[in-house]
């Protein structure tokens, strides 16, 4: 199973999700083509009413740990309650350009990056 | 993990009310969360610390279990971790940053 498909199937059984979207960034770094190194999480979902977005975070780290501490380098997260995302008009923020770090030459060490 | 390294931690984290552990440094970030990072708090206009985790390894394997946060970058802010580039960015952009840097400066 492609890491996607396992991110997708892990915050699926793990928030009450309104919206999901799992977007393979990696082809915008310095990693080779069809890496999955680099994704951007966008979870609309009620688990988050009333949480500031540091516990939200952890959260979604936490269901993601395995991968974090795997292959997954760089991992932008974007958590919104169903009134927040209504707000946004259904836009998430892009994620900042690559600066050239090489993260193939960093294994266990990311971005926002996983250690 | 290494008890000389925690405690160097814990110093950086308590001596200094903003600190920033990044990729690079302010001038010269080597990851595109780190710069986008270091823009919002430029943006606020508070002087801050920051450790090049790139140049310092052993906090580079040793924060992220002590702080129990998988990424980098990571603010610290009067102590306490506030979060990541995308949490930061959006407290920047909500208009929160600022007069939490702010407060912690005149607080410290």
């Amino acid at each position: 199973m492609q890491v996607q498909d396992i991110i997708e199937r892990k915050l699926a059984g793990r928030f009450d999700l309104q919206h999901l979207e799992v977007i393979n960034e990696s082809s915008g770094h310095n990693v080779a083509p069809g890496s999955e190194t680099h994704f951007k999480v966008v979870l609309v979902a009620s688990d988050f009413q009333g949480q500031r977005l540091l516990a939200r975070h952890r959260q979604v780290n936490e269901a993601l740990s395995a991968e974090l501490a795997g292959g997954v380098h760089a991992l932008a997260v974007h958590t919104y309650t169903e009134g927040e995302w209504r707000d946004r008009f259904g836009e998430a923020p892009l994620s900042p350009p690559c600066l050239g770090g090489k993260a193939s030459e960093q294994p266990k060490t990311g971005d926002q990056e996983a250690r | 993990m290494s008890e000389d390294i925690l405690d160097t931690i814990k110093e950086q984290i308590e001596a200094n009310p903003i600190i920033l552990y990044m990729k690079g440094s302010p001038a010269a970030p080597q990851c595109g969360f780190s710069a986008q990072t270091v823009q919002c708090l430029v943006a606020c206009g508070q002087r801050f610390a920051y450790v090049d985790i790139l140049s310092n390894p052993e906090i580079r394997a040793t924060l992220p279990q002590y702080a129990n946060w998988p990424t980098f970058p990571q603010l610290y802010v009067s102590g306490e971790l506030v979060g990541g580039c995308d949490i930061i960015t959006e407290m920047f952009e909500s208009g929160e940053l600022e007069p939490l840097i702010k407060s912690a400066v005149e607080a410290a």
